[in-house]
C-alpha cells in the first residue's frame, strides 16, 4: 500500500491515547466501615471468627472459611511484622511515591491476615523478612476514615520475629 | 463526621493505554487529521472504510489507500435522546452507520441533524471535522455528520 500523501512535519499517526476508565461511587459497607471509622481514630480495627477464632484485618464482614458473620470486634496493635515485601524501582502511570520503595505485607500483632503498607525510615537494602515495623499515622487533626490516615510503617527497634510466628502468613 | 453516617468516596479506575495503530489506520488517522476521509480497496475493487489490513471476505492483504466522502449516505441509526457524559456531543444525536461516497462499507459515526423528525435511513449527510490546529488523529476529529445542504428535511 502507499502512504495517503500527508506531507506536513507531523508525520504520520502512529499511536492512539484508547484511556479506559470507570468511574464509580464506592459504598464500603457496614464491616469495612468499622475499618475505616478506626483510622479516623488512629487505631486498626479488625474482627474475629466465632468459629475458627481468627482476626481479619480489615474485615468483610464474615469468614471465608467457616462461611458465618464476624461479629466480635478487636482493636489490634499499633505494631507488627512485615512477612514479605516488594521493593519498588520501576516508574509507572500515577505514581505518587518517589523510587526505589518498598512495600510491605503487614502482619499486625493480633491479627491473622496481614495487609500491604509503605515502608519508609529504612534503606531498601535493608529491608528483610520478619522486621518488626510500626504505623506511623498523619497529625490528629488530619485523621479521616482513609487508609491515607496511616502515612506509612517504619522500624519499630525490636528485634526480628522468628520466622515461625509468621510463616502461615506468606 | 458522625459513624452512623454511610461512607462513600468517589472510586476512578483508569488504564491509560496508548495503542500501536498500524499501517493503515494509521493512514486513516493520519487523514483525519488532515480533514480527509480514506478508505482501502479491497478485493474486486471493493473499498473498505474505515479502512482494515486485509480483506474481510478474503484474508488477503488491501491495497491502496483511496480518498472517499465527504458526502454519504445513512444506511441504519438510532437517536440518543439522553447523551451520557461520555458521549461526543452533549446534545441529542444518533448513532449512525454511514456509507461514505465511494466506499462500499459502513462507518460507524455521530449524526448531528438536530432531531430523530429531521433524520431518515437512506438520507444525505457531510463531514463536520473539528478545525484543523484541534485535529490529533483520531475518531473525535469528526465532530459529527450533518445533513447535506439542500437536503432539508
Amino acid at each position: 500500500m502507499t502512504e495517503p500523501g500527508s506531507t506536513d512535519e507531523r508525520g504520520t499517526v502512529t499511536t492512539l491515547a484508547t484511556p479506559i476508565r470507570l468511574d464509580f461511587d464506592f459504598t464500603p459497607g457496614i464491616a469495612q466501615s468499622k475499618f475505616l471509622r478506626g483510622l479516623e481514630r488512629g487505631t486498626f480495627l479488625g474482627q474475629r471468627c466465632p468459629v475458627c477464632r481468627k482476626v481479619y484485618v480489615p474485615s468483610r464482614g464474615s469468614c471465608p472459611t467457616d462461611g458465618v458473620p464476624t461479629t466480635e470486634d478487636v482493636e489490634l496493635s499499633n505494631s507488627g511484622t512485615v512477612t514479605t515485601y516488594c521493593v519498588v524501582n520501576v516508574p509507572f502511570a500515577g505514581q505518587s511515591i518517589e523510587i526505589p520503595y518498598i512495600c510491605a505485607q503487614v502482619l499486625l500483632d493480633g491479627a491473622n491476615l496481614s495487609f500491604m503498607g509503605l515502608l519508609q525510615e529504612i534503606p531498601t537494602d535493608q529491608i528483610r523478612m520478619g522486621m518488626r515495623v510500626e504505623a506511623v499515622w498523619v497529625e490528629p487533626e488530619e485523621l479521616t476514615p482513609s487508609l491515607a490516615s496511616v502515612k506509612y510503617f517504619r522500624p519499630n527497634g525490636e528485634p526480628d520475629a522468628e520466622y515461625e510466628t509468621y510463616q502461615e502468613y506468606l | 463526621m458522625s459513624d452512623s453516617e454511610v461512607l462513600h468516596a468517589a472510586h476512578s479506575l483508569e488504564y491509560p493505554y496508548s495503542r500501536s495503530v498500524g499501517p493503515v489506520i494509521g493512514a486513516f488517522l493520519t487523514g483525519l487529521r488532515d480533514g480527509r476521509l480514506l478508505g482501502v480497496t479491497g478485493a474486486g475493487g471493493s473499498v473498505i472504510v474505515p479502512p482494515t489490513e486485509y480483506d474481510p471476505t478474503t484474508g488477503e492483504d488491501t491495497g491502496e489507500m483511496v480518498e472517499v466522502g465527504p458526502g454519504g449516505v445513512v444506511e441504519s441509526w438510532a437517536w440518543v435522546a439522553e447523551p451520557h457524559p461520555k458521549h461526543p456531543l452533549d446534545t441529542p444525536f444518533a448513532w449512525a452507520l454511514i456509507r461514505l461516497d465511494g466506499a462500499d462499507t459502513a462507518l460507524l459515526h455521530v449524526v448531528d441533524s438536530g432531531g430523530p423528525d429531521r433524520l431518515a435511513t437512506g438520507d444525505r449527510v457531510t463531514v463536520r471535522f473539528r478545525p484543523e490546529a484541534e485535529r490529533i488523529g483520531a475518531m473525535a476529529d469528526i465532530v459529527a455528520f450533518v445533513p447535506e445542504a439542500g437536503a432539508g428535511r
